[in-house]
C-alpha cells in the first residue's frame, strides 16, 4: 500500500450529499477481475453523456461539461471535497480503486459510510472528517479561488488552507500507523497467529458446531 | 457483571486480542464469497504466497452476474463469464464449498446462506457485500466488507475492528394487514435517515419485530446498511431456533442442545443500555414507497412527493431537487399517480418464499397492466424457486403476465442483462434506489412484494390494503 504522510493538492468540490458507490463506479465496471484501471470510469454516469461500457476508450467519449471534474480549473485535482454520508451503499472497493486510480489521495467530508471509510484506509487514500461548518467554508473558498489547494499532514493530523488556517482531524491510531507506514495489515495480523490459534482451540471446545 | 446488549455479547465472544487504542482483532466464523468482490482477494493471497486460513468457513457461489433466463446454460457477456469462471477456478484451487451454476442450491448468497443453515446464531458472518447485515436476523454479528478485508479474512480468519456504538430500534404494537417487514424497515430509514445509523450497530426489537418470521427479520436486517449501520441484528427466540432445525449446516444432533442453550442467551439483558434509542409504533406504519434517489426519500402510499421548497436545510433541499429532476417527478404529486414501466420482485431483500407468496396472493386471477413493459419474478435461490413451483406460485405469476426466472441478484443492481432503460420507472422489491442502480437513467421505487404486485396489476402505485 502506498504510504500517506503529507500531501498538498488541488481541491475539487462535489457538492451533493449521500454520494453512493454506485455513482462513484457503476456496476458494469465491477466485472473486472483486476484492481487497477478504474480511474477513467470514476463517476462515469455524471462525467460522460453516453453510457460507458467496460474496455471502452474513454478519451473519445462525450463529456458532460457541467460535471465538476470536467471543468479545466479542476484538472489534476487530488483532494475531493464532499458532503455528508459520502461513499454510502455497496461495499465495492472498486470505488476507492477508482478514486485512487484517478489521482485522488484524500477525500474530505462531514461524514462517510463505514465500509467505504475502511476501504480507503486499505488503499492509501485518506478519508478526513471535518465539521459540516468547516466543510461549508471550504466549499465557499474553493468556489471563489481558482487553484485552491489544501495541505494535508497525516502525522500532525491537520488540514491547512492557502491562507494558513489549520483544522485538526481525528483518526484511529492503528489506521494512522498503517497509512503513514504504508503497511500491509495482513502481515501485522499474522504476527498474532498464535493468539488466533489459541482462540480457535478454545472455541472448538466451547462451540464445536462452528468448526468443520 | 454489568448488563450487556446482544451486540456486546456477540462482540465479546469473538475478540482474539485488543490493542491499547481499543482496536480489536475479531474472529470470523463464516465467510460468504461471491464472484464480484473475491477475484482480487484470491489473487492477492496467492501473490503474497499466503495459505487460506480456514477453508471450511467459506461458502461460495456466483449471484451478481448470473443470467436469470429460464434454463440458461452459459453466460453470453464475456466479461461476466470471465468473472464467474474465475470463481469456478478459485473454488477448485482452494477446495471450497461451492454452489456452481446448475446446482439446485445456488442463488443469492444472502438467501442461500441462511437456507443452508450456514448462518447460525452467535456467529460472526462477513461477505464482500454490504447486504451481509441480513444475517443479523439470526442473532449473529454480520457485516459487509471490502475486497481487502475479504483477503484479510482469507489469510487470517480475523478482521481488525473498532467497536461501534449500539442503537436499539424498537417497533412495538401490531402492524395492520398489508403492512410488511419491508414497510417497517423503510419507515425506520425514513425516520432516522440513510446516515442515521452510521457508527452504530442496530438491534431491532419490540413486539412487531418479534412477531416477524425469519424471512421478515432478514428483510429488516438486510436494509440496516441503508440506514448506514455497521450491522443490524435481532435477538434469538423460538422462531430462530425452529427455522434452523434440520438445515444442512445446522449443528449435528450431538451438539444441538448445547448450541441451543447458548443461542438462548443471545438477547440484550433487560437492563442493558444503548447509546441511542428509536421507538416507532407499528400501527403508524403504512405501506411505503420511495420517491427519490436515496432510501430515506420515502413516503406512505397515502402521501405525496414532497416539496423541496419547504425544506429548510439548503444541502438537503438541493439533494431533493436533484432527486426530483432525476426521477422526473414534480412536488406534491400523489404517490398513486406514479405510473410504472417495469416491476421487479426479487433481490436479497425480498426474494424468499414468504415474499413470493405475498406477491402471488395479490396477483392471483389478475393480469399485469398493458402499460407495464415487463414484470419479473426472480426467486432468491434454486430452493425457493422449487418450493414456489411446488406451491404453484410460478403458474400464478406467469398466468398474470409475469416472467418467472432463474435465481440471482438480477435487476437489483443490473450487472446481468436484466435492467431498466433510461427514464423508466420500476416498482422494485430491492434495497437501493440510487441513480442508475437498476440501469443507467432508470428510476427505482422501493416497495414490498405485495405493493410491487399490486402496482403491476394497476400500472401505477396503489394501496395494497384496499386492492
Amino acid at each position: 500500500m502506498q504510504a500517506f504522510t503529507r500531501h498538498t493538492g488541488l481541491v475539487a468540490p462535489l457538492d451533493r450529499p449521500n454520494v453512493d458507490t454506485d455513482a462513484i463506479i457503476p456496476k458494469q465496471f465491477l466485472k473486472s477481475i483486476k484492481r487497477s484501471g478504474f480511474g477513467p470510469n470514476l463517476f462515469d454516469e455524471w462525467r460522460y453523456l453516453d453510457v460507458g461500457q467496460p474496455g471502452q476508450d474513454c478519451a473519445t467519449r462525450p463529456r458532460n461539461p457541467d460535471f465538476v471534474l470536467n471543468q479545466p480549473r479542476y484538472a489534476g485535482a487530488s483532494v475531493l471535497l464532499a458532503r455528508e454520508n459520502f461513499g454510502c451503499g455497496s461495499s465495492r472497493e472498486h470505488a476507492v480503486w477508482a478514486l485512487d486510480d484517478y489521482g485522488f489521495r484524500a477525500v474530505i467530508a462531514p461524514s462517510f459510510a463505514d465500509i467505504f471509510f475502511n476501504n480507503c484506509g486499505k488503499n492509501g487514500v485518506l478519508p478526513i472528517r471535518l465539521d459540516a461548518g468547516v466543510v461549508d467554508r471550504l466549499f465557499a473558498a474553493v468556489a471563489t479561488q481558482q487553484g485552491y489547494a489544501l495541505t494535508i499532514d497525516l502525522p500532525a493530523q491537520t488540514v491547512t488552507t492557502p491562507a494558513g488556517e489549520v483544522f485538526g482531524f481525528d483518526i484511529d491510531p492503528f489506521r494512522k500507523h498503517c497509512l503513514v507506514g504504508g503497511l500491509d495489515d495482513i502481515g501485522l495480523t499474522l504476527q498474532h497467529a498464535d493468539d488466533i490459534r489459541a482462540y480457535e482451540a478454545r472455541r472448538r471446545e466451547e462451540a464445536p458446531w462452528l468448526f468443520g | 457483571m454489568s448488563a450487556k446488549t446482544l451486540y456486546d455479547k456477540l462482540w465479546d465472544a469473538h475478540v482474539v486480542r485488543t490493542e491499547a487504542d481499543g482496536t480489536a482483532l475479531l474472529y470470523i466464523d463464516r465467510h460468504l464469497v461471491h464472484e464480484v468482490t473475491s477475484p482480487q482477494a484470491f489473487e492477492g493471497l496467492q501473490l503474497a504466497g499466503r495459505p487460506l486460513w480456514r477453508r471450511d468457513a467459506i461458502v461460495a457461489m456466483a449471484d451478481h452476474n448470473t443470467p436469470t433466463d429460464p434454463g440458461f446454460t452459459e453466460i453470453a457477456d464475456p466479461v461476466s463469464r470471465t468473472q464467474v469462471e474465475t470463481l469456478d477456478a478459485n473454488a477448485r484451487t482452494f477446495s471450497l464449498e461451492y454452489y456452481r451454476i446448475g446446482d439446485a442450491r445456488r442463488g443469492i448468497v444472502h438467501v442461500v446462506g441462511p437456507e443452508q443453515g450456514a448462518t447460525l446464531p452467535g456467529m460472526t458472518v462477513v461477505c464482500g457485500d454490504s447486504h451481509t447485515s441480513t444475517h443479523g436476523a439470526f442473532g449473529a454479528l454480520a457485516f459487509g466488507i471490502g475486497t481487502s478485508e475479504v483477503e484479510h479474512v482469507m489469510a487470517t480468519q480475523c478482521l481488525v475492528q473498532k467497536k461501534s456504538k449500539a442503537m436499539l430500534v424498537r417497533v412495538d404494537g401490531e402492524v395492520g394487514p398489508g403492512v410488511t417487514a419491508k414497510d417497517i424497515v423503510l419507515a425506520i430509514i425514513g425516520r432516522i435517515g440513510t446516515a442515521g445509523g452510521t457508527g452504530y450497530a442496530i438491534e431491532f426489537g419490540g413486539s412487531a419485530i418479534r412477531a416477524l418470521s425469519m424471512e421478515g427479520r432478514m428483510t429488516v436486517c438486510n436494509m440496516a446498511i441503508e440506514a448506514g449501520a455497521r450491522a443490524g441484528m435481532i435477538a434469538v427466540d423460538d422462531t430462530t431456533i425452529e427455522y434452523l432445525r434440520g438445515r444442512a449446516h445446522a449443528p449435528r444432533p450431538e451438539h444441538w442442545e448445547q448450541a441451543v442453550a447458548w443461542w438462548r442467551t443471545l438477547h440484550s439483558d433487560v437492563d442493558a443500555t444503548f447509546d441511542a434509542l428509536v421507538e416507532i409504533r407499528a400501527e403508524s406504519i403504512e405501506p411505503q414507497v420511495t420517491w427519490g434517489t436515496s432510501p430515506e426519500m420515502v413516503v406512505p402510499i397515502s402521501g405525496q412527493v414532497p416539496d423541496p421548497a419547504v425544506e429548510a436545510d439548503p444541502v438537503r433541499r438541493s439533494g431533493m431537487e436533484k432527486a426530483l429532476a432525476y426521477m422526473g417527478l414534480t412536488a406534491r404529486l400523489p404517490v398513486t399517480a406514479i405510473a410504472l414501466d417495469r416491476i421487479f420482485i426479487g433481490s436479497c431483500t425480498n426474494a424468499r418464499i414468504e415474499d413470493l407468496r405475498a406477491a402471488a396472493a395479490v396477483v392471483r386471477g389478475r393480469k399485469v397492466a398493458a402499460s407495464v413493459k415487463q414484470a419479473l419474478v426472480v426467486p432468491g435461490s434454486g430452493l425457493v424457486k422449487a418450493q414456489a413451483e411446488a406451491e404453484g406460485l410460478d403458474r400464478v405469476f406467469t398466468a398474470a403476465g409475469f416472467e418467472w426466472r432463474e435465481p440471482g441478484c438480477s435487476m437489483c443492481l443490473a450487472m446481468n442483462a436484466d435492467r431498466l432503460g433510461p427514464g423508466e420507472h420500476c416498482a422494485s422489491t430491492s434495497n437501493r434506489n440510487f441513480e442508475g442502480r437498476q440501469g443507467a437513467g432508470g428510476r427505482t421505487h422501493l416497495v414490498s412484494p405485495a405493493m410491487a404486485a399490486a402496482a403491476a396489476i394497476a400500472g401505477h402505485f396503489v394501496d395494497v390494503r384496499g386492492f
